[in-house]
C-alpha cells in the first residue's frame, strides 16, 4: 500500500505536479500559495527540472505559454490578484490551444483585498477572466488529497483537450495539513505533433498563434474550439453527492465551504431534516446534470460560498429556477461556521426563503 | 548556370505585407541569411511580437509562436528553458520591446537568458497607424504627439541599448542601422554574432536595428532613410554597447 504522508495542501500540489511529469515551473511570489514555489525551487534542480522565479505574474504566465507551446507539461501558481495579471496570458493560451496547469489559491478581493481564504474568483475562473470566447477546466479540491489528485487529473485533462486546467483552491486548503497518499503510477504521455521542437528541416513549420485577421477564419476557429468544450462538458463533469438519496433540501458547496456544509448536513440529519449536499468538483464544466436531477426531487437549494454569491447563478441556471435557491455566505476572508449553514438549512426546512 | 542570388531557405514563399520602403523586409532577410549560414533553420524557434511584425510567423520557415504584446522575451524564456538545444529568437518593435514589454526585456537581459533579440527601432507605432513610441524623438510629430513630442509633457525617448549595457547580465548589446549598404552589411554581422553567442551558450544578445517607417513618418522611402541618418542616428548612435567576450566593447 502507498505510504501516507502528512502534507500542506500547497505542497501536495507541487509534489503531485512533479509526479505528473511536470518539470517546468514559472511563478512569482504571492501569499497564500508561496509554498508551491518554495517546494519547486527545492526539488526541480535535483530532478533535472526548471524552477524560475519570473519578474512578474505576466512574465510567468508567458513563460508557461512558451513552455506549453514547446510541448512540455508546465505550470504556474498564484493567488487572486496575481491571477488577474495572468488572465491576458490565459486568453492567449486558450486562443492557441496549448495545455497548461494554473493554480489559484484564492484570497479575498477585490483589489489587494486580503490574504485570508476566499472563493471570490469563481466568476473569473469559470466565466473567462481574460478576453474572448474561451473556457478553462476548473477543478475545486476540498481536501489536501484532492489538491494532489486533481492536480494530476488537471495535467491529463489539459493535455487531452489542449486547454488550461485551473486548480481553484483557497487559502485554507492551501495552508492546512492532512495525510495523503500518492498512487505509484507513471505519468500519462500525450502526443503533441503541434509542438515547437524545431523542424529539423523535415516537416513544415509549426506555428502557435491566436491571431486570425479574417473574421470567417476566427469564427470557424471559435466554433471548432467550442465543439471541444462541448466534449468536455459531456465527459468531464465531476461531483460528489452526500446524503442526496432522500434529500428534500440540497446544499451546494465546493472547496472548503463544502467541508463546513457537510458538517452542517450531518448535524441537520441528526435533527431529522432530510438534507443532502452536492459538491461540484469541476466548476467548469459545472455538474448541471446533477443539479437538474436534484431539482425534480428537492424543495429548495442553498448555495454556500465564500463570496457574495457567484456559483449561485450557475445553480439557478442548472435548476432552471424550478426551486428557490438561497445564499449562505461569508466573504472577505471570513468563513461560515457549521451553525450558520445549519441555520440556513433550518430556514429552508421551514420554507423561509 | 550558377545561382548568384536567391531567397534564403529560412524564409517562406509568403509575400511580405509590409509597406513600400519599409526596412522590415531587409531585416527579415538578414535574420534569415544568418540562419541559413549558421545552418540553424531546423533548430530555430522564433517569437513574433505584436506590431508590424506580428505575422513574422508566416515569413520565417522555422517553428514560430506569436506572443502577447511585449511578452516575447518571457515566451522565449519558457521555450529556451524547455529546449536549451534549440535556437530561440524574438523579433520585436519599439512599442513592444521598449514600452509595454520593458520589464520582460530588462529581466531577460538581467538573467542573461540565452536567447537572441532582434529589436527594430523605427521611433513610431506602425501597425496602429503612427502613434508616439517610447523611442520617438523630441519634437517628432506623430498621431498622438501632433504638435511634436514635448519632452516636458511626455518625457524623453529611451535609449534601450545604452540602458541594457549598464546591466551585468547581457552578453552582447549592439545598435546597427539599415539605411545604407555599409550599415546593412554591418547589421548582418551583428545579427550573426547575436545568434552565434546563443549557439556558444554565451547568453542574452540584443541587436537594436535603427529602422524607418516612411508611411507613418509621412516621407518617401528615400527621405525616410535620410531622416534616419540626419535625426535618428545622432540620438541613437551605432555601436557595440556591451560585448562581454570582447575587450573594448564600448560604443564607437
Amino acid at each position: 500500500m502507498a505510504e501516507r504522508i502528512l502534507m500542506k495542501g500547497n505542497e501536495a500540489i507541487a509534489e503531485a505536479a512533479i509526479r505528473s511529469g511536470c518539470r517546468h515551473y514559472f511563478g512569482y511570489p504571492i501569499t497564500p500559495q508561496t509554498e508551491i514555489a518554495a517546494y519547486m525551487a527545492k526539488k526541480m534542480p535535483k530532478i533535472g527540472g526548471v524552477f524560475l522565479q519570473a519578474e512578474s505574474e505576466i512574465a510567468s504566465i508567458n513563460m508557461v505559454y512558451g513552455a506549453a507551446a514547446a510541448g512540455m507539461r508546465v505550470m504556474t501558481s498564484s493567488s487572486s490578484p496575481g491571477i488577474s495579471l495572468k488572465t491576458e496570458g490565459l486568453s492567449y493560451i486558450a486562443g492557441s490551444d496549448v495545455p497548461a496547469l494554473v493554480v489559484n489559491v484564492q484570497r479575498g478581493g477585490p483589489g489587494l483585498g486580503g490574504i485570508q481564504p476566499s472563493q471570490s474568483d469563481y466568476f473569473q475562473a469559470t466565466k473567462g477572466g481574460g478576453h474572448g470566447d474561451y473556457r478553462m477546466i476548473v477543478l475545486a479540491p476540498a481536501s489536501v488529497q484532492e489538491m494532489a489528485s486533481l492536480t494530476m487529473k488537471g495535467f491529463d485533462l489539459a493535455d487531452k483537450y489542449c486547454v488550461t486546467s485551473m486548480i481553484l483552491a483557497d487559502g485554507t486548503i492551501g495552508q492546512m495539513m492532512e495525510p495523503i497518499t500518492f498512487e505509484d503510477a507513471e505519468p500519462n504521455v500525450y502526443d503533441k505533433p503541434w509542438a515547437l521542437t524545431g523542424t529539423e528541416c523535415k516537416r513544415p513549420h509549426n506555428v502557435v498563434n491566436s491571431l486570425y485577421l479574417k473574421p470567417d477564419q476566427l469564427e470557424k476557429k471559435n466554433f471548432e474550439r467550442f465543439e471541444k468544450y462541448a466534449e468536455i462538458e459531456k465527459n468531464e463533469a465531476m461531483w460528489e453527492e452526500y446524503m442526496m438519496d432522500d434529500a428534500e433540501i440540497c446544499v451546494v458547496a465546493f472547496g472548503i465551504a463544502s467541508r463546513i456544509a457537510k458538517n452542517a448536513v450531518a448535524e441537520a440529519r441528526k435533527a431529522g431534516i432530510k438534507v443532502g449536499l452536492i459538491r461540484p468538483i469541476t466548476l467548469w464544466p459545472f455538474p448541471t446534470q446533477a443539479l437538474r436531477a436534484a431539482a425534480d426531487k428537492v424543495k429548495a437549494f442553498i448555495s454556500v460560498e465564500l463570496n457574495m454569491g457567484q456559483m449561485i447563478e450557475d445553480v439557478k441556471l442548472a435548476t432552471e429556477n424550478k426551486r428557490p435557491v438561497t445564499l449562505c455566505n461569508r466573504t472577505g476572508g471570513m468563513i461560515p461556521t457549521p451553525d450558520e449553514v445549519l441555520a440556513a438549512i433550518n430556514k429552508a426546512e421551514k420554507g423561509e426563503f | 548556370m550558377a545561382i548568384v542570388f536567391e531567397k534564403p531557405k529560412s524564409l517562406t514563399d509568403a509575400p511580405f505585407h509590409y509597406c513600400p520602403g519599409c526596412p522590415h523586409g531587409i531585416i527579415h532577410r538578414l535574420v534569415a541569411e544568418v540562419m541559413d549560414e549558421l545552418g540553424i533553420e531546423g533548430k530555430a524557434i522564433g517569437v513574433a511580437p505584436v506590431g508590424c511584425a506580428v505575422m513574422a510567423y508566416d515569413y520565417f520557415s522555422c517553428d514560430m509562436i506569436e506572443a502577447p504584446h511585449g511578452r516575447a522575451p518571457a515566451v522565449a524564456t519558457g521555450i529556451k528553458r524547455c529546449r536549451p538545444d534549440n535556437v530561440v529568437f524574438t523579433y520585436q518593435g519599439d512599442g513592444d520591446l521598449a514600452s509595454i514589454g520593458m520589464a520582460e526585456t530588462v529581466h531577460s537581459a538581467a538573467r542573461n537568458e540565452n536567447i537572441t533579440v532582434i529589436f527594430v527601432n523605427n521611433a513610431i507605432y506602425g501597425m496602429t497607424g503612427g502613434q508616439m513610441a517610447p523611442t520617438s524623438l523630441p519634437g517628432q510629430v506623430t498621431q498622438t504627439s501632433p504638435y511634436g513630442r514635448d519632452v516636458k509633457h511626455c518625457g524623453w525617448p529611451i535609449k534601450v541599448s545604452e540602458m541594457l549595457a549598464t546591466l551585468e547580465g547581457p552578453e552582447y548589446v549592439a545598435r546597427v542601422a539599415v539605411n545604407n549598404v555599409k550599415n546593412v552589411r554591418n547589421a548582418k554581422k551583428a545579427i550573426k554574432k547575436a545568434f552565434q553567442n546563443q549557439i556558444e551558450g554565451k547568453g542574452f544578445s540584443l541587436v537594436e536595428v535603427v529602422s524607418a517607417c516612411p508611411t507613418n513618418w509621412g516621407m518617401t522611402p528615400k527621405q525616410a532613410l535620410e531622416w534616419v541618418e540626419s535625426d535618428m542616428l545622432p540620438y541613437y548612435p551605432i555601436g557595440v554597447y556591451k560585448d562581454r567576450s570582447e575587450k573594448g566593447g564600448d560604443a564607437e
